[in-house]
């Protein structure tokens, strides 16, 4: 799986609207590993300050949203549950919305920021929706209240859109439809920081989802605090798919996919489904968003529509395959 | 000594009450039946023993410390619970799924090693489980899906093993092989078996005890020939019934009168 990310990371470096040689391509990646960061050549500039921070970039997205998929398909024992269901996308959105409205895109950090706050207050508003302030959690509530209150927040996002003049429009459908081309390094270095940490705890308690998937009763006559185990993989999963959501916008299906096709593969362990969902959902959305860098080039399709483009068909698969 | 004693228990859902006025103790190394009509509270009678409810009123005690003050992780160490049915949704081999019997004994950063592996194999060896390690736990039969969940109970090592009406599933070569291993681990390591069962016949011939529940109350509790009488199966179950002796052990035998 580790390979797998290597080749398609290498692979979407050599492809995009300016053709750069194979050869040159690896002479400066040579050259950068040997410490020497020097910028020669235009070849360079494109290779190092455009794609290689897209790709990151790309990947990190990719890695939170597959964890995050994992983990709430786990914790809600529903495999139809991703990071989306929880609002997530719905509060983001509607946060992103107002900032472009408010003209917070003229600030650093502007426009991002307030998606990520607008996800956290939703998850939380989901949450109390729930009842979860008060004794344990019902999955399903969980589920309902997620789905409610993202129905709430399309409609206070299509009455948004219909208000806002061209220019708005313009950037708020981008946001919408997923977009990893406008994210700084810094950002990226944010993300990053919050995708290894986030991963170094949840996989720490990785085990106690095994047996959480196999119902709350038994995990917990199993010796794990349930309730406890699950708030936290609720927070540490939030954050982590919270800012990849704020920085790339919705990019659908990674997150419900790419787990149901490693648990195919490689078992229901989740010692070893977060890091091979990690590093797949990775190399899934670098090799999606190369194909949206490259099908139209120079003009670039937003990576969200690549990734329905693939997801409703294997949706749609997966019923099939289950009503077998 | 006694490893469980429960005083004074009530327990309600929302405001159904379900246990009132529970008390009793169990020995340690006694075989201990429960026995009543449907929604008499036998299964959440169980809950709390395990600690995964805890009692509205009155002390449940597990080695005489109360189940709410033990850690989730201590009190699996001690106590295993065979539940009736999982429902699984995701798809874990037979052997992960006994492997986690071992989680109370390991902590979060260590995988399992050799001898954890052992008892696993042990454990699914004894319940003749071992052939479908491999296979997936949603493909097996209802009977062999219970025998794994009564291997992941005995991986968990428990001095004291809760069985939820886990026989009714066994074929009878099966449930011969089962109770045999009860009786052996019984005596061999002291286990104290606690079973919840439909089958007066299966609690008068292999409790040391029987507790008969009705409606969330202690009706009946003692050796078999003193629970299982025929006014007792009247009042409780509300059927006619026969009641003799096992000509070969004299414990009573029941047949319905219909």
């Amino acid at each position: 799986m580790i390979l797998i990310f290597l080749v398609i990371s290498a692979g979407s470096l050599l492809a995009g609207s300016v053709h750069i040689d194979f050869g040159h391509v690896s002479r400066y990646l040579a050259k950068a590993l040997t410490g020497d960061f020097s910028i020669t050549s235009q070849e360079e500039l494109i290779l190092f300050s455009v794609r290689l921070p897209r790709i990151i970039f790309a990947g990190i997205v990719g890695a939170s949203l597959s964890l995050g998929g994992v983990i709430f398909q786990a914790i809600l024992r529903n495999p139809l549950a991703d990071p989306y269901v929880l609002g997530i996308s719905g509060g983001s959105a509607l946060g992103a919305i107002i900032g472009i409205l408010l003209g917070a895109s003229s600030f650093y950090l502007g426009v991002p920021l307030l998606a990520f706050l607008g996800a956290l207050a939703t998850v939380f508003l989901v949450f109390v929706v729930a009842g979860g302030t008060r004794g344990p959690l019902p999955d399903n509530s969980l589920l309902l209240s997620g789905v409610v209150v993202n129905a709430f927040f399309s409609a206070a996002i299509l009455f948004f859109l219909s208000i806002v003049n061209n220019m708005e429009l313009h950037s708020i459908t981008f946001w919408l439809m997923g977009d990893l081309s406008r994210a700084s390094v810094k950002e990226i270095c944010v993300a990053a920081f919050c995708l290894l940490a986030g991963f170094v705890l949840l996989y720490t308690q990785a085990r106690k989802l095994n047996l959480i998937v196999q119902g709350e009763d038994t995990a917990l006559q199993l010796g794990v605090n349930v309730e406890r185990t699950k708030q936290w993989f609720l927070v540490v999963t939030s954050l982590i798919t919270a800012v990849a959501v704020s920085l790339a916008g919705i990019i659908g299906f990674v997150g419900i996919m790419v787990p149901h096709f490693m648990r195919l593969v490689f078992g229901s362990d989740h010692r070893l489904l977060l890091p091979v969902s990690a590093l797949f959902g990775a190399s899934f959305l670098i090799v999606a968003d190369t194909i949206a860098r490259v099908v139209f080039a120079p003009a670039e399709l937003p990576v969200g529509v690549i990734t329905a483009l693939c997801g409703a068909p294997y949706f749609i698969f997966l019923l099939k395959r289950k009503s077998h | 000594m006694s490893i469980i004693s429960a005083e004074n228990i009530n327990f309600s859902y929302a405001t159904k009450p379900v246990m009132e006025n529970v008390s009793l103790t169990i020995d340690k190394a006694q075989i201990v039946a429960i026995i009543g009509p449907n929604g008499s509270g036998k299964t959440t009678l169980l809950k709390i023993i395990n600690g995964t409810l805890f009692p509205d009123a009155g002390q449940m005690l597990i080695d005489g410390k109360e189940t709410s003050r033990w850690s989730r992780k201590d009190i699996a160490q001690k106590v295993a619970i065979v539940p009736q049915e999982t429902a699984v949704i995701f798809p874990f081999y037979a052997e992960e799924i006994v492997l986690m019997g071992r989680f109370p004994h390991l902590n979060n950063y260590r995988f399992e090693d050799k001898k954890d592996y052992r008892i696993v194999h042990e454990a699914m060896e004894k319940t003749d489980t071992i052939a479908f390690a491999a296979r997936r736990f949603d493909e097996l039969s209802a009977g062999e899906r219970q025998r794994v969940l009564i291997a992941r109970a005995l991986a968990q090592e428990p001095k004291v093993l809760l069985l939820d009406e886990s026989t009714v599933f066994l074929d009878l070569k099966h449930q011969a092989q089962f109770l045999a291993l009860l009786r052996q681990l019984n005596t061999a390591q002291q286990l104290t078996v606690i079973f919840v069962t439909h089958d007066i016949n299966l609690a008068a011939q292999h409790a040391d005890r029987i507790i008969l529940l009705y409606s969330g109350k202690i009706y009946a509790i003692g050796k078999p020939a003193e629970v299982i009488t025929a006014a007792n199966i009247k009042e409780v179950y509300d059927v006619d019934s026969l009641i003799d002796q096992n000509p070969q052990n004299g414990l009573p035998r029941m047949t319905l009168l219909t």
